[in-house]
């Protein structure tokens, strides 16, 4: 895939890095006991240890750590088994301490790799530089009081995985599959909910661009974008505004640039002049964290089947494409669904109802794999009654279109409704009498050779059994009533 | 009755015990005291209620038969640690008026074990100084007078409670040391003062200075009261994270009075140029007690010490100015702020109004050595220099078992007097940074008089966590010096 940004002078290649802020999913906070639970009332989530009392001191939270290390092996990276916590130093008035607790020259997780799963089909390396942990700061809330800003601690302290990407990204298309992914592969591990319209997934974009085959050019960073559709337009947006920059003279300028959905721009937040020094050094309230091998592969053996090879293996078990398979492995939700439908079936068929059939279904309707009103287990049920012969794959479709309104087992709907298939053959051949006696002359030009008109036949037969009647053992009466 | 402020710890503690006198009469008699030498401005907040009120609960306690190990025994509290209920300023006006909802652990498990707090002592402001002159609350005045009688510093930061413990305002305090701000002052007053290693003690609710160099430890007047004191402040705490995993030796039973045969090393780089010949007295005064009481006395190097004074100097402002960002107007303590100002107003106007000027220049400096470009030649060099200060001592451990060294390079100076030049005033630390800096543990206890009549201190230093020796050589080394005078500075 190449994607390039076609300029007055020629065409320009984007380089795109990604920062994304996890929130670890936890029972309490990074440093403190207090709770991390979302849409509690403002500042009942906070320790004195929080509220940055004198005297108070952070002790790290092991929960927090387990779930780093987890994230790291979920994306293949280095595990660092020892490494520092540092202070990050700025004044803000949602930061009590006035430092972040963060990591900064060693990380607890180093390099790694990522797999997109392109629409395509195809796949694509990108390089994950590191991962590290650190606290959330609080909310400033500016819209309480006409006068003074509102601060809310509870997130404060709340701990976070900074996930730092390779500039490996070079369309838009990437950076969505990029966060598409790196969200299934948090949300297999249960490491972090991944919602990023709540906030405990967010995501910073470092945006350059170059004429194809030249150096990296200066980055601007795209502070806090919500959507993974924000990013993939802030991204092109951005990088548009560069080329103009660019090819008409000027130069970019190293700075924090915020995206304005509703405009559809970026702008100016802060220049590398005004940026802090985050004099960051060891915090001396921490010791380095250390833990051995045996911590890590007891997470290890933890892991579950992650996207990546659970997709190997639907492809190499249930035969399914690359596309199916990638689109089945998104959500593990998805995924889950479709292993109860398959389980003992087809797996191929139950690809085929479960893309098409249900996710079109669940599109249109704009509701969740969760909140289906389709059971994997009354789905596998109706496949099954495809697969005996009790319906036909077209009166399946019926059935299955009551099961999505009526969330109803497909068994019943095929027994109350009288969709049973025709397989008495007397019931059969009456039919197929009635339109061999209607149809003298075409029944002559089949017996001519005019084979193929053996399908209007069968045809006729559905039609006039109201689609019930076996098509199997129509189109075999015909023959043998007709060509005998 | 004889004065009961003029009792030892270990006194107060055999007396109560044998029922001698209440807790509550020991109490009180220390509250007549600190009535009777207020002008000495020890403590910035005293608590005589609730030390009646703890000397009442202590009695009862004791009657029960559930005495603990400093059960009815009055202490002073520096004002660093944080106290429930009782105002915690850290001598700053940044903290005026700030009373915290929580125990420092130091504290709650001193008072756990019985001990009375009779006021929360002045200090430097946030700890940092040498003669307490920096208190937002005033300076504090050193019981001890030289010969033309005009007012000493007690030495700091921990000079309130040095004086109190002196002027027999408290049987023991609580100080914390930083970089000597146990060991210089209670060498200025002439009592004992132990800095014991970094993680012996909780830091939990002593509001942070320099984190990786703060230590809480006992203010006594005697070695004993030390070990006492000691045993019940120490303990692992798990809401510190560099609180070390260990168990509180009986440090009291490490008072054996036996030194033969250990190895005392005297490091050579401590004979600094224009050292006063007083203090060099003091130092071989000290050699040849130890080696009378059957010690053998080795010459060690510490070829780094000559750095530690920068070292530290760097080290803690840095910690510092970290630490001290969160007194910025929005929680707690002092806000100035005027209508229609911004938050960064608000930070500037409350932060210069709240900080004295020592704090301000601190602050200034950690921010400058971690700033980017400066962070390598300043913080970073820091941090290799520190680590060889520590190889150093652990290198002369391979053969001796504690370090004699003077405590500081002077006695008691005038209060004024080096406050014109901040260099000369860290000066003060030059002999009490190096274990700072290392994490060692040190005792200061007084052996002598300089020619003004002022308490000189040695001190010794130990491996660590081996207060033990540290306690046993500085018993050993009380007893030869005989060190008996008392403040001529006090009224009645």
């Amino acid at each position: 895939m190449s994607y390039v940004i076609e300029g007055s002078t020629g065409p320009w290649e984007i380089v795109v890095g990604l920062e994304v802020h996890c929130q670890v999913v936890s029972q309490s906070k990074l440093f403190s006991g207090a709770s991390t639970k979302f849409g509690n009332d403002p500042n009942t989530n906070v320790s004195l240890v929080d509220a940055a009392m004198p005297g108070m001191l952070p002790v790290v939270n092991a929960e927090c750590v387990r779930q780093a290390v987890k994230t790291g092996l979920g994306l293949k990276a280095k595990i660092n088994k020892e490494s520092v916590f540092a202070r990050k130093n700025y004044f803000y008035a949602d930061l009590p301490q006035g430092y972040q607790i963060s990591q900064f020259d060693k990380p607890i997780v180093g390099e790694g790799t990522i797999i997109l799963d392109m629409p395509d089909g195809s796949t694509k390396a990108v390089g994950i530089e590191r991962l590290h942990l650190e606290q959330d700061a609080g909310k400033s809330m500016h819209d309480q009081d006409p006068k003074y800003s509102h601060i809310d601690l509870n997130r404060s302290g709340v701990a976070l995985m900074e996930i730092v990407s390779m500039p490996d990204i070079r369309t838009p298309e990437e950076a969505g599959a990029y966060l598409t992914k790196l969200r299934a592969i948090v949300r297999y591990l249960g490491t972090c909910d991944g919602n990023m319209n709540e906030g405990s997934m967010r995501c910073d974009a470092n945006v350059s661009v170059r004429r194809p085959g030249e150096p990296f050019g200066t980055r601007c960073e795209i502070k806090n974008v919500n959507s993974i559709r924000f990013v993939m337009q802030a991204i092109e947006i951005e990088a548009k505004r560069q080329v103009e920059v660019i090819e008409g003279g000027g130069e970019i300028v190293q700075e924090t640039r915020l995206y304005d959905q509703r405009l559809g721009e970026t702008r100016s937040m802060r220049s590398k002049e005004m940026a802090h020094d985050y004099r960051y050094f060891p915090d001396p309230d921490l010791l380095p964290l250390v833990f051995d091998d045996a911590f890590v592969s007891e997470i290890e053996k933890e892991l579950p089947e992650l996207p990546d090879e659970k997709k190997a293996r639907f492809m190499r078990e249930n035969g399914l494409s690359a596309y199916d398979a990638g689109v089945l492995v998104a959500e593990k939700e998805k995924a889950d669904y479709y292993e109860v439908v398959a389980n003992g079936r087809d797996g191929k068929l139950a690809a085929n109802w479960v893309i098409t059939n249900l996710f079109g279904a669940l599109n249109k309707a704009e509701v969740g794999i969760a909140d289906s009103p389709v059971s994997a287990e009354n789905l596998g049920k109706l496949i099954d009654l495809i697969s005996d012969d009790t319906i036909s794959g077209r009166i399946a479709k019926d059935v299955f279109e009551i099961m999505i309104e009526t969330g109803g087992d497909p068994e019943k709907i095929v027994e109350e409704k009288g969709l049973k298939q025709i397989t008495d053959t007397g019931a059969i051949e009456t039919a197929i009498d009635e339109v061999i006696a209607a149809n003298p002359d075409k029944v002559q030009e089949i017996r001519d050779g005019k084979d193929r008109m053996l399908g209007w036949f069968v045809g006729q037969v559905m039609k006039s059994t109201g689609g019930k009647a076996n098509p199997g053992m129509v189109n075999q009466m015909l023959r043998d009533k007709i060509l005998g | 009755m004889t004065d009961l402020t003029n009792l030892t710890l270990a006194e107060a503690r055999d007396g109560l015990a044998k029922g001698e006198y209440s807790s509550v009469e020991l109490t009180e008699a220390h509250l007549k005291s600190m009535e009777a030498h207020r002008n000495l401005n020890a403590y910035i907040t005293e608590t005589p209620e609730k030390a009646i009120e703890m000397a009442k609960a202590s009695d009862a306690k004791r009657a029960k038969g559930e005495a603990g190990k400093m059960e009815g025994l009055p202490i002073a509290v520096k004002d660093l640690f944080c106290t429930e209920g009782v105002q915690t300023t850290a001598a700053s006006h940044i903290l005026e008026g700030f009373k915290p909802e929580y125990e420092s652990t130091v504290t709650r498990n001193l008072f756990d074990n019985g001990a009375v707090m009779l006021g929360k002592a002045n200090l430097d402001e946030f700890a940092m100084g040498s003669s307490n002159t920096s208190s937002y609350y005033g300076n504090v005045i050193n019981p001890w007078k030289d010969k033309s009688g005009k007012d000493l510093v007690p030495g700091g930061s921990s000079g309130g409670s040095a004086a109190a413990v002196a002027a027999n305002m408290a049987l023991a305090a609580t100080g914390t040391d930083t970089g000597g701000s146990i060991r210089q002052p209670a060498s200025y007053c002439g009592i004992v003062g132990l800095k014991p290693t970094y993680g012996r003690c909780s830091r939990w609710g002593i509001v942070a200075f320099a984190s990786s160099l703060d230590q809480a430890g006992p203010m006594t007047k005697t070695v004993r009261d030390a070990a006492i004191m000691l045993g019940s402040m120490a303990g692992h705490d798990a809401k510190d994270s560099t609180s070390a995993p260990m168990a509180v030796p009986d440090f009291e039973a490490a008072l054996t009075g036996d030194i033969r045969g250990m190895k005392i090393g005297i490091p050579k780089e401590y004979r600094v140029d224009g050292m006063p010949e007083e203090i060099s007295k003091l130092w071989d005064d000290g050699v040849a007690m130890l080696r009378d009481a059957g010690a053998e006395v080795v010459d060690v190097s510490l070829p780094h010490t000559k750095y530690a004074l920068g070292t530290y100097y760097i080290v803690a402002p840095a910690e510092a100015s970290s630490n001290l960002a969160r007194y910025d107007g929005l929680r707690y303590g002092q806000r100035v702020m005027d209508d229609g100002d911004s938050l960064d107003d608000m930070y500037m106007k409350s932060r210069a109004a709240g900080f004295g000027k020592e704090v301000q220049r601190r602050i200034m400096i950690g921010t400058y050595v971690l700033s980017a470009g400066y962070y390598d030649a300043y913080y970073n060099k820091a941090l290799k220099v520190r680590r060889r200060i520590y190889e150093d001592f652990a290198n002369a451990f391979g053969t001796v078992d504690t370090i004699l060294a003077p405590t500081a390079p002077s006695a008691a100076f005038a209060i004024g007097e080096n406050e014109g030049d901040p260099v000369k005033m860290y000066l003060n630390d030059v002999f009490t940074v190096p274990a700072s800096l290392a994490g060692l543990p040190g005792l200061s206890l007084p052996t002598g008089l300089s020619s003004e009549g002022l308490p000189l201190g040695l001190q010794l230093i130990g491996k660590p966590f081996d207060e033990e020796t540290v306690l046993r050589v500085g018993g050993v080394l009380e007893g030869a010096a005989n060190f008996t005078a008392k403040p001529s500075g006090l009224e009645g």
